[in-house]
């Protein structure tokens, strides 16, 4: 039974900073904030003036029976109600609106970033973990600030007016509510702590979830075949029932706040009363300023509930909104490349100058001192020096490799499985960073070529192909994206795809959803090939792009990815070698190192480990 | 609905009462407290008492303590119904998902169902955890203060009668316009979340592409609809609070008119017109908090209900026409089968298959890119039901099969190969539960995985990390037929399941399965026509039909396609 990846328990780590990120994204609303703000103060002014206001009204007019004048403070009370009725209904409409926006933000800024990240962090991290930062964490934030923010504020008006009422009335029996007060911000910190820690926990769990779902509802056909429904099931129960652990433990925690804080107060009030009694008897204080000095004693609870219950959203959202900062604050890769790739136009005399449209010719522009530009044209001169790399530090894959492709050349990588051959084109385009050696690109180290350039110089078709929602145009273009109907219809036909698309229900237009489920592997393959065929990239990568596909079809897409690269540098990953027969030059790699360079026929005449290959596939009959 | 959720929480109710009961009694005692309040002011500091004054404080005190132990205990009773509540709803909708057929699947996507399976469950539970205090607390408050007020007063209380309902039309109107919302809302959510999801499983490509920016267009245009639904949802439930406090406020001023004038009159004495005003005040924030209660319910059921769909969605494959039959021999028959994906499509993707396989044979299947060869051998063990026709496995049709048993019988390699997060054991168990080291290492000799086996990091021992990351793809098949041949099954099917090993790694493997299975039926789906040369019989398929069966020598001379597709082949050899 896989027992999953174990995610090592982050401790529950820095709040302060967590915080500091958070307002600088509220910072981009402070007018907004600002505009909660006052508006939560004229309501809550509203509520409590009101409140305040009631024993006058009945003391001055419904004890003397003045009805007129009973009449003028209702209408005066009644304005003043509406506008507290007005007020909170602009703080509501304000607070969703702003929360909303902010909440889009951080979910933005997130695949922003996402989308910077090297793949080695793709690698570590499973989908479902990921995912859980855009869905659970997210949405406790979105929550959080929904209800929290104007009733923190609304909380903390009525803590500060009742505060200053009691030390106003008495200030040392004022010292009594304060020693209260500070020990409930004790209990509250304590608890905090404790249950942020189980709320990190417990979100942990969640991701744990989502990961091992995700993985089981991927791969529902060999569970099934397999019959191992029972065993993901119990695996599922294990994980599920961590979660309901860990959750039940931060729930009961932050649940135990409320009631808590309000038997503190009803203590405070015990106390407060008790000592207060003995002043009055001691004469240090009228019985009448003792009773108000209690009305305002008993107040003070309520809001200072209130605040600890907002402050137990935050803390949920705040363990979430960490993680989510936690995935920003990744490093992205590393792009400090300053050479660009451009459209060039190319004169009778030889020169060269850009050219802003497509032009089918390109050159790196390379940037001198003094803001004057080189064109370097692109010719497809890839290098590799001394080349040492590992996708971790403790195993190396590729060691000191040395390999040269010469412009134009279709330059084949053959050998065992494992040998390294995909690694090798994964550094082109630096998928991954090497660790020693270098690459050069037409002669360009290719850590100066701009990440996005470099990429675009490449076309890609890799092992395994991904499709997206949508239709099989889109998934063609997605190649290059302002191709037309007719492009995309002679990248198919030259990807012998058109055939079997136009025999799909509603052709180009047919949708795909799930990953293409319903195209089988090979056809999945051609889509890719149109993909990368439709993006006319001077360099063209195919790793294994075939594999699927039976020989007839593959001779009739050769013919036609033979024309399209014709003088373009081609690199080919194989294991049939039928694929890279016609390639100039085949190198042979094992164990991560190359071992025989040449094309077809050297090779045979050496009678080395490609003879060896080779003849394999007759020595099996 | 409801009822049907509520259901789940059988192994919970317990806790469920337990917190129903303390935060009732806890409420109780919270309108005691404020009694004793008022007596220590009233009574206490009125005439100077001391000793009353530290009577009433002590009795506080204890009352306070006690109250502290009932909500201490309500957290945690409400804590672990509401958590066992979501578990329950996990664990139930976990397994139905589990009995999905592919087209079930389909029809929710998969980053749907995954979000159904969390989100909507934790939307869930925590309306349960948080909302159990709010609303059993406020109907017992509420109801005692109207009581209380009409004891007071009744003629002031008919305010109550037209403030109450007034209100309640309110809040009906607005949850009765939220709760589309709210579904809209969780629509969004899906589609943002398919973006975000399809991006990272495809994370190569939109790098390879550099389409990091056309991307974030996609997810851009989805957050941007989501943050207008959500925000026209969460809009329209915030009109709750300054309705609440319309109502609230204007009772207040009724009261105070109204009350004024009856004092006059003498039908009501002042101190109770006090005492009458703090009990409304206690009945408006009782509503207030079951109008939020409210709030919370609207946006569980949108969620329940999503979740009841999935538990609702009719299984297309089922055991119904299962009999207490197993697979003995191994012999497969097809009968004029043909097979579309979904019923509305206008073309078949397998048209009249019909062949026999006699038990222990070894078949190829062979044929062009999309000739449906994957999809013919899933019909076997029934990933797929036949459209029309029937698939016969020892001469029974499979769906006379429970699917346990065909599954257990069929061995299947598929060509999208899986592997999972764990140890190369674990992944390799899948075949056998219980399979000893010596079972394992046997397997890994008859597939080849013993030529890498060693040079990985930890042997069995090493993690594969999600979709098997740490191993190349011709290692992963080897690692994938291993785990076939551990099910010592009566069929087994390779699909294109060799493709990424070398020929010469290839025909080793296949001289192993022979020495290892020997009497099970396997049938072999290849590119190369070296794979399924020495086949005892080889069927090819050409656009989801089947276009010759034979040898590879009769193939040989009688078939076109076969020619072709052999000389092909034979030319890259070129010797």
């Amino acid at each position: 039974m896989p027992a999953g990846k174990v995610i090592g328990y982050k401790r529950p780590k820095n709040t302060k900073k967590t915080l500091k990120t958070m307002l600088r994204y509220l910072g981009m609303h402070r007018f907004s904030l600002l505009a909660v703000a006052l508006l939560v103060f004229i309501s809550s002014s509203a509520n409590i003036m009101g409140t305040y206001l009631l024993r006058p009204i009945i003391n001055k007019y419904i004890l003397p029976g003045d009805m007129a004048g009973l009449m003028t403070a209702l209408l005066l009370m009644g304005g003043m109600y509406g506008l507290g009725v007005l007020a909170t209904w602009g703080y509501n409409q304000l607070m969703v609106h702003t929360s909303q926006k902010v909440i889009s933000e951080i979910r933005s800024d997130l695949f922003r970033h996402t989308q910077t990240l090297p793949l080695s962090y793709f690698d570590a991290h499973t989908h479902g973990e990921l995912m859980s930062r855009f869905t659970n964490d997210v949405d406790t934030l979105n929550d959080a600030l929904n209800n929290s923010f104007a009733l923190l504020i609304q909380s903390a008006i009525m803590i500060t007016g009742t505060i200053t009422m009691l030390i106003v009335l008495n200030l040392q029996l004022s010292l009594i509510v304060m020693a209260f007060l500070a020990a409930m911000c004790l209990f509250i910190k304590y608890n905090g702590k404790r249950s942020k820690k189980y709320y990190n926990e417990q979100q942990e769990h969640l991701g744990r979830i989502n990961g091992f779902v995700e993985e089981m509802v991927t791969g529902q056909k060999v569970e099934k075949v397999f019959n191992h429904e029972d065993q993901d099931f119990e695996e599922f129960c294990r994980r599920n029932e961590a979660l309901r652990r860990s959750a039940t433990k931060a729930l009961t925690y932050s649940g135990m706040m409320v009631p808590t804080i309000v038997a503190l107060s009803y203590f405070n009030y015990a106390v407060s009363a008790c000592v207060g009694g003995l002043f009055a008897l001691a004469g240090l204080m009228d019985l009448g300023g003792l009773a108000s000095y209690l009305v305002y004693v008993r107040q003070s609870a309520m809001p200072l509930n209130q605040f600890t219950q907002q402050v137990n959203f935050l803390l949920s959202a705040l363990s979430g909104a960490e993680r989510i900062f936690e995935m920003m604050e990744e490093a992205p890769e590393i792009d400090e490349g300053t050479v660009t790739l451009c459209n060039v136009v190319i004169h009778e005399d030889g020169s060269r100058t850009e050219a802003t449209e497509r032009t089918g010719q390109y050159a790196w522009k390379f940037p001198l001192p003094g803001g004057v530009t080189e064109l370097i044209p692109l010719k497809g001169d890839v290098r590799f020096f001394g080349v040492t790399f590992g996708y971790s530090p403790e195993k190396t894959v590729l060691e000191n490799v040395s390999l040269f492709a010469r412009p134009g050349e279709k330059i084949a990588f053959v050998g065992s499985t494992g040998a390294g051959k995909t690694t090798i084109v994964n550094l082109i385009n630096r998928f991954y960073e090497i660790q020693g050696g270098t690459i050069t690109y037409d002669g360009i180290d290719i850590r100066d070529i701009r990440k996005a350039d470099l990429r675009r110089s490449l076309s890609m078709v890799i092992q395994d192909t991904h499709l997206f929602t949508g239709t099989i145009a889109d998934n063609i273009r997605y190649g290059r994206l302002r191709a037309t109907d007719e492009e995309i219809r002679k990248a198919a036909v030259l990807a012998n795809a058109d055939t079997f698309i136009r025999h799909l229900p509603e052709g180009y237009n047919t949708p795909l959803h799930s990953d293409g489920a319903n195209l089988s592997q090979g056809q999945r393959q051609l889509l890719a090939i149109a993909r990368a065929a439709i993006a006319l990239p001077p360099v063209l990568i195919l790793d294994e792009a075939t594999s699927s596909i039976d020989t007839r079809t593959e001779r009739l897409i050769e013919k036609g990815m033979d024309a399209l690269m014709e003088g373009r540098t081609v690199f080919v990953i194989a294991h049939r070698l039928s694929t890279v027969r016609n390639a100039q030059a085949i190198l042979v790699l094992e164990k991560g190192q190359v071992i025989e360079r040449g094309n077809h026929d050297e090779l045979l005449r050496q009678h080395g480990r490609y003879y060896q290959l080779y003849t394999g596939q007759y020595e099996l009959d | 609905m409801i009822k049907r959720l509520v259901s789940y929480l059988r192994p919970y109710r317990k806790y469920a009462i337990a917190a129903i009961l303390c935060v009732a009694v806890e409420t109780m005692f919270e309108l005691i407290i404020p009694l004793i309040m008022a007596d220590i002011i009233d009574v206490g500091v009125k005439y100077g008492d001391k000793t009353y004054i530290f009577e009433r404080g002590a009795l506080m005190v204890a009352c306070a303590l006690i109250s502290l132990l009932l909500g201490a205990g309500s957290a945690r009773f409400a804590a672990l119904s509401g958590q066992g509540l979501g578990a329950e709803l996990r664990k139930a909708e976990y397994r139905k998902l589990q009995s999905f057929s592919f087209a079930n699947v389909d029809r929710f996507r998969t980053s749907s169902l995954i979000t159904r399976l969390t989100g909507d469950v934790t939307t869930i539970q925590n309306a349960v955890c948080t909302g159990i205090r709010p609303a059993f607390r406020a109907p017992v408050m509420m109801i005692t203060s109207i009581v209380m007020s009409f004891f007071i007063n009744a003629q002031l209380a008919i305010v109550f009668l037209i403030a109450a309902p007034l209100l309640g039309v309110l809040l009906f109107l607005i949850v009765s316009k939220v709760r589309p919302l709210y579904s809209k809302m969780q629509g969004a959510i899906d589609r943002v979340n398919r973006v975000i999801q399809e991006n990272l499983t495809a994370i190569r490509v939109v790098k390879a592409y550099v389409r990091e920016e056309h991307e974030i267009q996609k997810f851009t245009d989805g957050n941007d609809t989501l943050r207008n639904t959500s925000e026209h949802a969460f809009r329209l439930a915030a009109l709750n609070m300054p309705a609440m406090q319309l109502i609230m406020y204007a009772t207040i001023l009724c009261i105070l008119w109204f009350g004024g004038r009856l004092t006059q009159v003498g039908g009501m004495d002042v101190g109770a017109l006090t005492g009458f005003l703090s009990y409304v005040l206690q009945v408006l924030n009782s509503l207030m908090m079951i109008s939020n209660v409210f709030m919370m319910l609207t946006r569980a059921l949108a969620s329940g209900q999503r979740i009841l769909e999935v538990m609702d969605e009719k299984i297309t494959l089922t055991d119904d026409e299962a009999k207490d039959v197993s697979v003995e021999r191994g012999e497969i028959t097809f009968d004029h089968v043909y097979f579309k994906y979904s019923p509305d499509a206008s073309e078949y993707v397998l048209s009249d298959i019909s062949f026999h396989i006699p038990a222990g044979q070894t078949v190829g299947i062979i044929g062009p890119t999309g000739s449906a060869k994957s999809t013919l051998v899933q019909l076997i063990p029934r990933l797929y039901d036949a459209t029309e026709g029937t698939v016969l496995v020892d001469g029974r049709p499979v769906k006379e099969y429970p699917l346990r048993h065909l599954r257990d019988a069929v061995s299947m390699v598929l060509q999208k190969n899986t592997l999972f997060s764990g140890t190369v054991r674990d992944n390799l168990r899948w075949g056998k539960e219980d399979a000893t080291d010596e079972e394992i290492l046997a397997a890994c000799r008859t597939a080849c995985v013993d030529e890498f086996l060693g040079r990985l990091e930890k042997g069995l021992d090493t993690e594969m990390g999600q979709g098997g990351v740490n191993v190349s793809g011709g290692q992963k098949q080897r690692l994938c037929i291993a785990r076939a041949i551990l099910k010592q099954p009566r069929v087994l099917i390779l699909d294109d399941s060799t493709s990424a090993v070398d020929t010469a790694t290839e025909a080793k493997i296949r001289q192993g399965l022979a020495a290892a299975l020997p009497g099970t039926t396997k049938i072999i789906i290849a590119q190369r026509i070296t794979s399924v040369a020495h086949a005892d019989q080889i069927l090819l398929l050409d656009n989801g039909r089947i276009s010759a069966i034979g040898t590879h020598e009769e193939l040989l001379q009688t078939n076109t396609i076969y020619q072709d597709i052999y000389h092909s082949q034979q030319e890259g050899a070129g010797l």
